[in-house]
């Protein structure tokens, strides 16, 4: 299976393979922004990032159980279940990222009661030392449930393998990302995403040898560099664009310089400490080493700012506000971003999407005329 | 008898005053800086802290519904949509940052920058974005108190031990800003007071069971809402609601309804539609209809099933109002099971579902509450569509079909079973 077969794979393959080989393993989903997916892995877990089902799911049920106004992956995630898909998930975790996904996990709870579904509050007052106990608390609770689950202890050592395993994964994660930064002619964002986003639905292990493979082959890379802007992507840190979206931006002459898709797997900027408590320096890394978003909440230092900083850093000469419609925190982020991108002189571009899109025209026509007022000003 | 659709009497001329004499105070700190101010969101507020420094709460929520309920919300909604926010944000947010550019108020005077912009975080997303924007645009300092969500049906020890540290944070940040010291007798008389209005505004609640009900729990309640958040922590909030709950004992008494005749029993689902509240309440009450329940008016906090604050453990109870007793902080289970409390206790022949386009916190899966009152509990339920604070989302002729509709088939229903029952 080649990545974009796995992330539009809708019968979870790699997750039902995974569980024949490990016939007493259970797989976890989570609704994909800031899960503890090492807390998972180290109980003998695989943890599954749910991405929605793109255009691949005709909604027939979940339109009337969650109405207008709704984001679409929170109603293909819905129908996901009501239409069995999610049969190789022992469990689906949610978390505090947003109103309409807390909702979801307590319909989820009525309407799959055999399903072990819960919340995480992940804490917003990071300025508050009582923040990082009480997300050990909370990390500790799911712990407890996992560990009912399989009948087993987790032990710190096992968590702390974890932790090295994921920190190598992004790390590696992190040096792809600057490679096409620095040569956005040799990593198209189309190959990096679905690469990243089938992390989703691999084992650990065996998604990091593919980011290894990959930045093995880059030195053997020839490309000549196009007539490109380079862009940063800021929106789509939860439901996901279509692949074709991303080709058609490539297409109309940016290079995607950062963006902040499939947050998921890739969500500390630095490594999770390994010496000490194992749990507690996953606590303390959500509060001071995760990657900002829409839904994360750190007024220590605001997004807004961050975006710029990030722009500056990537040398970009663009950010593009790629938002999935409907998705409320990154409609409220808008107005912050606009006004400090304003005011650092950046030109930015705002276009909505939805996961199940399939014809592109209108969004094509707006980045094509975007791109072609900054290459000939 | 009374005619009237709405209860106008003594507690509703108080409740004026009340409300005009709050906003006196804001003007007054606006014009000298005294007394010091907090924005706080309304739901699970901890306005006992402040009466702990002499500071008034501002609550933006109530300034835009107080536009929208006045026709004034719209102006500001398009100011705000110019700056960048989107025809789906939640238009409270919208109205309230359009108004204060704008510097439009709703009573007309001024409005101060507060001391603090104290973000309660009890599940509403849209309220640390709400805040993080007021802080941006009034230049006045955030503090987040982020209270952990009602993951199952009562707080652990540890999301009171956090709720109770910020709480402590919160005091010593205000001891800060205010240049006061914190009064803790004071602040102890409010948390007495609190725990007396809650009694009383649950008393209020229970009457509601009577047949015919002396108020409209949804549409009458809204009138008592505004001193509920203001006052609570005060004797002047002790004074209305005891002269509340006589007034409207006396009408029991006197077996006076909100309608001349009490036809049907509602329980309603959502906050409403304010930029057409007249219109809609008569929808209703053209019918007889009256509401004997609401979640909305649990918005402040939720005591009819028996919480409290308690004087003896006051940062504690504080910390339990703001987790537990407030229906956006509890989860969607809770709130099904709270419908389903009033539709059983109360006696209520169906459930009214408002969905509000601006408000996920509500909206999001009603679409499964009806589904599961309609087809597991058998409870006719009618779903409909508006918004709170955007007037341009409110299709009156279809809103009406709806409702005719739904009071058709109860009366149809009503009179089956009256028939079988002989
Ligand atoms: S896309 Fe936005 S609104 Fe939808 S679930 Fe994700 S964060 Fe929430
Ligand atoms: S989303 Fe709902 S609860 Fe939140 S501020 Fe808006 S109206 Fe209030």
């Amino acid at each position: 299976m080649t990545n974009e077969d796995i992330i539009q794979d809708l019968s979870f393959s790699t997750v039902r393979q995974w569980k024949e080989q490990h016939p007493r393993g259970k797989a976890i989903g989570y609704f994909p922004v800031y899960a503890p997916v090492e807390l998972i892995h180290a109980c003998g877990m695989l943890p599954v990032g749910l991405n929605g089902a793109g255009d691949q799911l005709d909604i027939q049920y979940a339109d009337a159980r969650f109405g207008s106004f709704i984001c679409s992956i929170i109603k293909t995630t819905l129908e996901m279940g009501l239409t069995k898909h999610l049969e190789p998930f022992d469990g689906i975790l949610f978390s505090s990222i947003c109103d309409s996904a807390r909702n979801l996990c307590f319909v989820f709870k009525r309407n799959f009661p055999d399903l072990y579904t819960d919340f995480l509050h992940l804490p917003h007052n990071p300025n508050s030392p009582a923040s990082i106990p009480f997300l050990m608390t909370e990390y500790r609770r799911l712990q407890q449930h996992l560990e009912e689950m399989t009948g087993e202890t987790l032990t710190a050592h096992a968590l702390s393998n974890s932790i090295e395993l994921y920190n190598e994964n992004r790390r590696l994660t992190r040096q792809l990302y600057d490679e096409r930064a620095r040569n956005p002619h040799l990593v198209r964002t189309s190959e990096l995403y679905a690469l990243i986003r089938a992390g989703n639905f691999l084992p650990v292990e065996e998604h990091t040898s593919l980011l290894r493979e990959t930045l093995h082959d880059l030195p053997g890379r020839t490309g000549k560099p196009r007539d490109s802007i380079r862009i940063v992507i800021e929106g789509s840190f939860c439901e996901q664009p279509p692949l074709d979206l991303i080709k058609i931006i490539e297409e109309a002459g940016c290079y995607i310089v950062d963006d902040d898709f499939v947050l998921g797997p890739r969500w500390f900027f630095q490594d999770v400490p390994v010496n000490g408590d194992p749990m507690k320096a996953l606590a303390e890394s959500y509060l001071n080493r995760s990657v900002y978003s829409s839904v994360r909440h750190d007024f220590r230092n605001p997004r807004h700012k961050q975006l710029i900083e990030k722009a500056r850093k990537r040398k970009a000469d663009a950010v593009l506000l790629l938002i999935a419609k409907f998705c409320e925190p990154a409609y409220f982020d808008y107005v912050l971003f606009k006004q400090e991108l304003e005011k650092a002189g950046i030109p930015h571009l705002l276009m909505e999407f939805e996961e199940k899109m399939f014809t592109f025209e209108r969004l094509r026509t707006e980045i094509e005329t975007f791109v072609e007022s900054l290459l000939f000003d | 008898m009374t005619t009237q659709t709405e209860y106008r009497s003594q507690i509703h001329h108080r409740q004026k005053e009340l409300m005009v004499k709050w906003y006196e105070r804001l003007n007054e700190a606006a014009e000298t800086g005294n007394p010091p101010t907090v924005s706080m969101m309304v739901s699970g507020n901890c306005v006992e802290v402040l009466e702990g420094f002499g500071a008034v709460p501002i609550y933006p929520e109530v300034n835009a519904l107080q536009l929208a309920i006045r026709h004034q919300s719209l102006e500001p909604i398009l100011l705000a949509e110019e700056l960048g926010y989107a025809a789906d944000n939640c238009a409270y947010v919208k109205a309230d940052i359009g108004a204060y550019l704008k510097g439009i108020t709703p009573a007309g005077g001024k409005l101060p920058k507060p001391t603090l912009v104290l973000c309660n975080f009890v599940g509403c997303n849209t309220y640390l974005k709400w805040f993080e924007h007021v802080a941006e645009f009034t230049g006045a300092p955030l503090y987040t108190l982020d209270v952990p969500f009602m993951r199952y049906d009562s707080p652990t020890k540890a999301d009171i031990e956090y709720v109770v540290k910020q709480l402590e944070e919160l005091v010593t940040q205000l001891e800060t800003l205010t240049g006061r010291k914190f009064d803790y007798d004071r602040f102890k008389e409010a948390v007495r007071c609190s725990a007396r209005v809650e009694e009383l505004w649950s008393n209020i609640k229970h009457l509601a069971r009577t047949v015919p009900s002396p108020f409209d729990a949804y549409f009458d309640a809204i009138t008592l809402m505004g001193p509920l958040y203001v006052y609570r922590a005060q004797q002047e909030g002790v004074d209305f609601f005891e002269l509340a709950l006589q007034e409207l004992e006396e009408k029991i008494d006197a077996h006076e309804g909100v309608n001349d005749q009490e036809k049907f029993r509602l329980v309603f689902e959502g906050p409403p539609p304010y930029p057409h509240f007249r219109t809609f309440r008569d929808m209703f009450a053209k019918w007889k209809a009256c509401a004997v329940a609401s979640t909305y008016s649990t918005v402040g906090g939720l005591w009819e099933f028996g919480a409290r604050h308690d004087p003896e453990k006051p940062f504690e109870s504080i910390a339990l109002h703001m987790l537990e007793h407030n229906v956006t902080n509890r989860n969607y289970l809770q709130r099904y099971d709270q419908i389903k409390r009033y539709v059983e206790e109360w006696g209520a022949d169906g459930v009214i579902i408002h969905f509000v386009k601006s408000c996920r916190l509500f909206s999001a899966g009603q679409g499964d509450m009806r589904d599961y009152f309609t087809k597991v509990l058998g409870v006719p339920t009618l779903y409909i569509e508006s918004d709170l604070e955007d007037p341009r989302y409110f299709s009156e002729a279809q809103l009406k079909n709806r409702i005719d509709a739904y009071f058709e088939a109860l009366e149809h229903q009503k009179m089956t079973r009256a028939i079988a029952a002989v």
